[in-house]
């Protein structure tokens, strides 16, 4: 109990070495254990079941519209930032199967058996702009009017360790919006790695009463108060190496008063309307349903699938498409995250994770569009 | 003739306009009554008189070519037919017939036009009186070339 | 404050609820109205005035239509579909017998209970008429609870207009004007020529007692609208009911945005107030 007690207070210290046993007690404890690895040449979320798998020794060089994988002097297993894949992946899957309906004598009976997840997922390695992020379609799915219940099912038992970034990538922007690169909370557990010719280890904080159990199960030390200051230098330094940066202020305001800035022509004459934002973007949220049946007639389904704003067939509505141009996609997209989602849900939709830059095939930088508008000629803007 | 006065003054196209005026526009009124399906006055033919209608309903339909005429606008109580008398050349656009019983006060609008261009500040007022009208039916001309029912 | 004006569903907003269809009506060459009446076990839904269900048909989709139908009567959901594609086709070629998968109800009705005391002033067009025939149910089913109740409504030809015999019906009421317009007429329409917007020249109405409810296409709302503020209305006084792509229902899906608003969960029916700023507002 007094060891219980004092991992609570205190940062302990994990030896890299260990980081098999974090791994295991977790799927022994019952979790499924989702993380960062390599696959097609970038890191990407995936079931982790062994160490083995973890991007170690890999960092990552991203810029608008480029990524490349490169590897480290080090074996450091987080010495790169977030990769084309988020949480939501799992939390709010790209597909899932909400019900399916079987015809009888001309009588329909619907099957609640929407596609359930297995175990409880452990999130592994969790930035804290995807922390954010999380918080962000937590309140989406569960603290509006209406309770989602895919999302519910598979984020309230999820277990998060979170890894404070000590690198930024030069597409991160979460500085500017206070959502890293220190996790400040909203985690189980949170590791911070550290790295040099003094030896390979992680500061772990606990972030809930579940995250103190099972850390008790792990062999630490209390972090010393140098490996403490080193903890938060480093992420410091992570933090003032961002390049980019968000303007947030009055820029709610900015976006209400400029609906026919000429400028937002200009930002999407580049634009493909893909949709790879909305992909790799780890709050976006929307869906569409697809209905299908088979030949028979006799069995239907339900599927919800991500959907994007950049389609025209979000807008449709009979009589055409509502967003017709590519302008008043490109719009949407960026006035939703930064001007509406504070209407709609309490905050900027928007965590500085830098994917829609990163993923963007034509290199469109959501940070410099917003400086861009709000240096051209504009309304409400001195 | 005093009655007929009354009854200009009152009709809401003239709300307010000074009874020296009134009096003037009673030397060119009368009195006049159209039973359902009489036509008031057709499309091409010189338009010389305007109405204000008191009572009643007023279509104004005009040929398609195609099948029987179709009506734009109905007029009732309250409404004022016919502008064509204001402007060059002075040829009614539509066709009008009366859907009721209806009820008018009909303007010479010949007489009108002498009595305009002798006092201006009589032609002025009515001129605006006028064109708020038209300005309200353009308007619902566009609404209604809008289509916005349509299927589409 | 707007929880009074919404019902939520009772069972799960993702399942469907199968009805059965008992009855469906030609209200004009493309537009039918279905009545629907809960199959088995399924518990009738209450409703109120302006909201909405998604109507599933088996194998072919799902689409969000207005309940038309008396809301006094719960056990018996009636919808006014106007066949303008594959779904809504689908929709009014069920018959007598068949099932539809309901879901819902859906979003913010009208507001009767500001409604009140007041004189009722709908304005309709088209197949606008449908959200808003529940307004006239309460209405007229609880006459001493409201106002004068004036009904002005525009369709594009005589044979668009639809519930012709209950218009006919509610003019005969007492403390009720009816106002029926069309686009265009023809040699054997009797009634109004001109848009909805011609109509309130014959209006009696008194602005200061009066609330106003419209539904139609945008534009026409649009129109209507600056009319009605012309007549002297307050704007806090208007309500409009929006139309977006619901898919989901519970603000989920995201499609039915309007600026910061879900049509499907803050509407359809908003105060003017709250959306005039948006209404003119191009691919918004």
């Amino acid at each position: 109990m007094a060891r219980l007690k004092q991992k609570n207070d205190a940062p302990q210290v994990l030896e890299a070495r260990l980081l098999p046993t974090l791994l295991e007690t977790l799927s022994r404890h019952g979790y499924d254990v989702i993380g960062p690895t390599v696959r097609d040449g970038a890191i990407v979320l995936d079931h982790i079941q062994s160490p083995e798998q973890l991007p170690a020794g890999w960092t990552d060089e991203q810029t608008a519209g480029h990524y490349r994988l490169k590897s480290r002097e080090d074996r450091a297993f987080f010495g790169y930032a977030v990769g084309p894949d988020s949480w939501k992946k799992y939390l709010h899957p790209a597909e899932l199967m909400l019900w399916s309906a079987q015809k009888q004598n001309g009588d329909f009976r619907i099957l609640n058996n929407a596609g359930e997840p297995g175990r409880p997922f452990a999130l592994f390695g969790v930035r804290a702009c995807d922390l954010a992020a999380i918080a962000k379609q937590d309140r989406v799915m569960m603290g509006d009017q209406y309770r989602n219940p895919p999302y519910a099912s598979r984020r309230e038992n999820a277990f998060i360790v979170a890894v404070q970034c000590t690198k930024s990538a030069e597409t991160c922007f979460c500085a500017s919006l206070q959502t890293g690169p220190r996790a400040a909370g909203g985690f189980d557990l949170c590791l911070t790695e550290m790295t040099d010719a003094r030896g390979h280890c992680f500061v772990v904080r606990t972030g809930s009463k579940r995250g103190v159990e099972l850390l008790s199960e792990l062999d630490t030390t209390a972090a010393t108060d140098e490996q403490q200051r080193l903890e938060a230098d480093l992420v410091e330094a992570a933090a003032r190496s961002q390049k980019r940066a968000v303007q947030t202020e009055g820029l709610k305001k900015f976006l209400e008063d400029n609906f026919d800035h000429e400028g937002w022509q200009k930002l999407a004459a580049r634009c493909l309307t893909c949709g790879n934002c909305t992909m790799v973007c780890p709050t976006c949220f929307c869906t569409t349903v697809e209905d299908s049946s088979n030949l028979a007639g006799t069995h239907a389904e339900r599927w919800r699938r991500w959907d994007s704003c950049f389609t025209l067939s979000f807008s449709y509505i009979h009589g055409g498409s509502i967003r017709s141009s590519t302008h008043a996609r490109y719009r949407q997209w960026l006035t939703h995250k930064f001007s509406t989602w504070i209407d709609q849900f309490g905050s900027l939709g928007c965590v500085g994770c830098g994917r829609c830059i990163t993923w963007c095939p034509v290199g469109i930088d959501v940070t410099e569009s917003i400086r861009t508008l709000r240096e051209g000629n504009s309304h409400g803007n001195p | 003739m005093e009655t007929l006065e009354r009854i200009i003054a009152e009709h809401p196209f003239f709300a307010d306009l000074e009874p020296a005026y009134t009096a003037l526009l009673t030397g060119c009124a009368s009195n006049v009554r159209f039973s359902p399906g009489t036509y008031i006055f057709r499309e091409g033919q010189e338009a010389n008189h305007f109405y204000l209608l008191r009572s009643g309903k007023i279509a104004l339909e005009t040929l398609t070519g195609r099948s029987s005429p179709i009506t734009v606008e109905t007029l009732e109580e309250g409404d004022v037919l016919g502008w064509s008398w204001l402007v060059p050349p002075y040829v009614c656009n539509f066709h009008a017939r009366a859907l009721q019983e209806t009820r008018a006060i009909a303007l010479d609008g010949k007489c009108l036009r002498g009595k305009c261009e002798q006092n201006h500040d009589l032609g002025y007022e009515f001129l605006k009186r006028f064109a708020q009208i038209m300005v309200r039916r353009l308007h619902a001309t566009r609404f209604q070339l809008l289509d916005v029912y349509a299927a589409r | 404050m707007a929880a009074i004006d919404t019902i939520s569903p009772a069972q799960d907003p993702r399942l469907p609820e199968p009805y059965v269809v008992k009855r469906v009506d030609q209200d004009t060459p493309d537009t039918f109205s279905l009545t629907l009446h809960p199959e088995g076990s399924v518990k009738p839904i209450p409703f109120r005035p302006g909201q909405f269900s998604m109507l599933w048909v088996f194998g072919v989709g799902e689409l969000p239509i207005s309940i038309s139908g008396d809301a006094s009567e719960p056990n018996k959901l009636v919808y006014t579909v106007r066949s303008v594609g594959k779904a809504t086709h689908a929709l009014v070629s069920r018959g007598a017998g068949d099932q539809v998968g309901v879901r819902g109800p859906f979003g913010v009705g009208w507001p009767m209970e500001t409604a009140r005391g007041r004189d009722v002033v709908i304005v309709a067009g088209g197949i606008g008429l449908a959200p808003l025939r529940p307004v006239i149910y309460e209405v007229l089913g609880n006459r001493e609870q409201y106002g004068r109740l004036v009904i002005l409504y525009g369709a594009r030809s005589p044979r668009d207009v639809i519930y012709r015999k209950e218009l006919s019906a509610w003019a005969r009421q007492r403390e009720t004007q009816v106002l029926t317009t069309v686009d265009y007429g023809g040699l054997s329409w009797h009634g109004h020529v001109g848009v909805v917007t011609t109509l309130f020249r014959y209006a009696r109405l008194h602005p200061s007692r009066s609330i106003a409810m419209i539904c139609g296409p945008e534009i026409m709302m649009r129109f209507v609208t600056r009319e009605l503020e012309t007549l002297g209305l307050n704007r806090d006084d208007i309500y409009v009911s929006m139309e977006r792509n619901m898919k989901c229902g519970e603000g989920f899906c995201g499609h039915c945005q309007y600026g910061a608003h879900f049509i499907c969960k803050d509407g359809p029916v908003f105060p003017y107030q709250k959306i005039r700023p948006l209404l003119d507002k191009y691919e918004l």
